[in-house]
């Protein structure tokens, strides 16, 4: 029987994150409404296993989780199902909580199907400072929280498309209306643009304390994430950026944020002062 | 309870199914017809009785101890409508023991209803059985036949999708807004025109809750007319294109030749609503709102054909339930009968 590490955990979460996805789709699929109650239960239940298994990653690499790719990755996971589970019944949105399934199981699963990017796991990154390791994971909490936005984007692109092309039965009768959709997407921008600036900040303090410590590709990745973020809070809250367009900027930037993770983590591998030690992948 | 010699319970009735509009007038029974019809039978008649008088449909579901009772009501029932015997026995419907209580849960359920599926001949059953039951009228086998009907409707709503999406194109109107608005009391909506269908789509706006609701119109009078029945307020028809960006749903149902709502005029408007999202439906033929409003960007519009899809496939959706829905009556309707069978004897 093999050893249960903390990577057990994670697929036993994974696979929580997947029943929830299966449950929403075909409740979809049947035009049926799947209970919220169940969903939770299944989220809450996949949250556990994951907080569990990242604890169990987190003692062993002596610190927060965040030293690789993967661990970038399903930390982003854990994110999302934290917000929902905190902040989703309050936002009674129907497949909210599906979505959420769809998007932690997805991130989830590929990080954990990807060797390479758990090939070697870095111990003790933030050298003890919690101010970094602080900085490290609001800005990746943020991340999760775009994430969520994303999927609420995706909602408002199917709604808008279903009623510009005169379709409203079937499975849209299920999606949330086009106001709701749109005010708990600028909530969820609003709050996200927030902890990264949060993170930034924690961030910064450090950086003008010892600048030669600063990386600039991931210097720069997190600024234009921020940037990019922002801009499209202000057009948002000057009714610029709305409809279709918001949707589908808020989409884009979530691709480009997990993207932009890639970068970052290869840029730290590179990064003299970043350097740590590294132990092999079990 | 249907056996030649013992009571039967029964049903007997007309609806729309088998009597056209002028006749089922005729055959309404308001509360003082049904006293007379009361009075006719005493000392005779069944023991119990429920009388169900709808729009649709006039229905008399009773125990008679006897068939001389049953020919008893019909003879009364002919009397206090003033139709003849003959032209009650081409129109009427008549079951006892389980299909009487197969045809009250259908009936319970909108199975049998004009617009099926509708929710609104619930609480008409449910107003009847209360009559009854206040008047003294509903006994033991009625009181278990109704109440037991009523789960047996609810559980056919619940599991069948007999009552899902609207089918009229008002109440499809209405979804659409909410689709869109979510809640609609804060919605704000402009009624252009006054006539049948823009004032049964703001009443339907009116019972989900929209609570700011004006009538523009060419004749000012029809206008004010129209607001003082809807708890409305009333704008100068000339001066509504001024006003398109303060409303959030647009209602055209005029009688104009041309189109009253131009492109140009909303997209001067949209300043005002900041890009909020904003709902045009075109109840009118010709059209009222030009149709190249429909491109600007998040703005939806809904013209009459639209609607009438919408409704037609909400429709389609409920057929096609039908079939499971009636299994599922006469399978509780099948239980209920045992029961009754077992508890007052056959």
């Amino acid at each position: 029987m093999p050893p249960i590490t903390d990577r057990t955990w994670l697929w036993l979460a994974a696979a929580c994150y997947l029943a929830g996805a299966a449950l929403g789709t075909l409740s979809l699929l049947r035009e049926r409404r799947h209970s919220r109650a169940v969903m939770y239960f299944i989220l809450a239940a996949g949250y556990a296993f994951q907080t569990f298994g990242l604890y169990l990653r987190g003692v062993a690499v002596k610190g927060c989780p965040l030293g690789n790719t993967f661990e970038l990755v399903q930390f982003t996971a854990w994110s999302a199902a934290t917000l929902y589970l905190v902040v989703g019944p309050a936002f009674r949105l129907s497949l909210l909580g599906y979505g959420t399934a769809l998007l932690s199981a997805g991130l989830s699963v590929t990080a954990l199907l990807v060797p390479a990017w758990d090939a070697a796991k870095r111990i003790h990154i933030f050298g003890g400072n919690a101010w970094i390791e602080l900085h490290a994971a609001l800005a990746l909490f943020s991340y999760g929280v775009f994430g969520l936005l994303a999927l609420v984007a995706g909602m408002y692109w199917i709604r808008d498309h279903g009623l510009r092309s005169k379709q409203v039965g079937g499975a849209y009768v299920f999606l949330p209306s086009i106001r709701d959709l749109d005010q708990i997407g600028l909530r969820l921008l609003a709050a996200g643009v927030a902890l990264l600036a949060a993170s930034l900040a924690v961030g910064s303090v450090w950086w003008l304390r010892e600048p030669s410590t600063v990386n600039l590709v991931k210097l720069l990745a997190t600024v234009g994430v921020f940037v990019a973020y922002s801009l499209a809070l202000a057009l948002r809250l000057t009714r610029r950026l709305v409809g279709r367009r918001w949707a589908v900027a808020c989409a884009l930037l979530f691709v480009a944020a997990l993207l932009s993770i890639v970068p970052v983590d290869s840029s730290r591998h590179a990064s003299p002062a970043a350097a740590t030690p590294e132990v092999a992948s079990r | 309870m249907s056996a030649p010699d013992g009571p039967i319970l029964f049903h007997l009735g007309a609806s729309h199914h088998t009597t056209p509009l002028a006749l089922r007038e005729k055959l309404a029974l308001p509360p003082e017809r049904v006293d007379e019809l009361h009075s006719r039978l005493s000392p005779a008649g069944p023991a119990e009785l429920v009388v169900l008088n709808t729009c649709n449909r006039v229905e008399l579901y009773g125990v008679a101890a006897a068939p001389a009772d049953l020919a008893a009501l019909e003879a009364a029932f002919c009397s206090v409508t003033g139709i003849s015997a003959e032209e009650f026995a081409a129109i009427r419907a008549h079951q006892t023991g389980a299909g009487a209580i197969r045809h009250l849960v259908a009936v319970a359920a909108g199975l049998e209803s004009q617009l099926l599926g509708e929710n609104e001949i619930f609480g008409q059953v449910k107003d009847a059985y209360a009559g009854a039951q206040a008047s003294g009228r509903a006994g033991p086998v009625l009181n278990r036949v109704f109440q037991k009907a009523f789960q047996a409707a609810k559980h056919i709503r619940t599991h069948t999708a007999l009552n899902e999406g609207q089918v009229s194109v008002a109440n499809v109107a209405v979804e659409l807004a909410a689709t869109i608005f979510g809640e609609l009391s804060a919605a704000r909506v402009l009624l252009l025109g006054a006539g049948d269908i823009g004032e049964k789509t703001a009443k339907a706006f009116r019972s989900r809750g929209a609570a700011a609701l004006t009538v523009a119109n060419r004749t000012p009078e029809r206008a004010f007319a129209l607001a003082k029945s809807l708890d409305a307020t009333a704008l100068p028809f000339e001066h509504f294109a001024r006003h398109l960006g303060d409303y959030d749903i647009i209602v055209g149902s005029t009688a104009a030749p041309d189109a009253v709502v131009r492109a140009a005029d909303v997209i001067a408007a949209r300043t005002r609503r900041r890009a909020l999202p904003w709902l045009f439906l075109d109840l009118a033929l010709p059209r009222d709102i030009e149709p190249e409003v429909a491109g600007l960007d998040n703005i939806y519009l809904y013209n009459l054909d639209d609607l009438a899809k919408i409704a037609a496939q909400n429709l389609a959706a409920r057929e096609a339930e039908v079939a499971r829905a009636r299994a599922l009556a006469a399978e509780k309707a099948d239980a209920l009968w045992r029961q009754i069978v077992s508890r007052h004897g056959g």
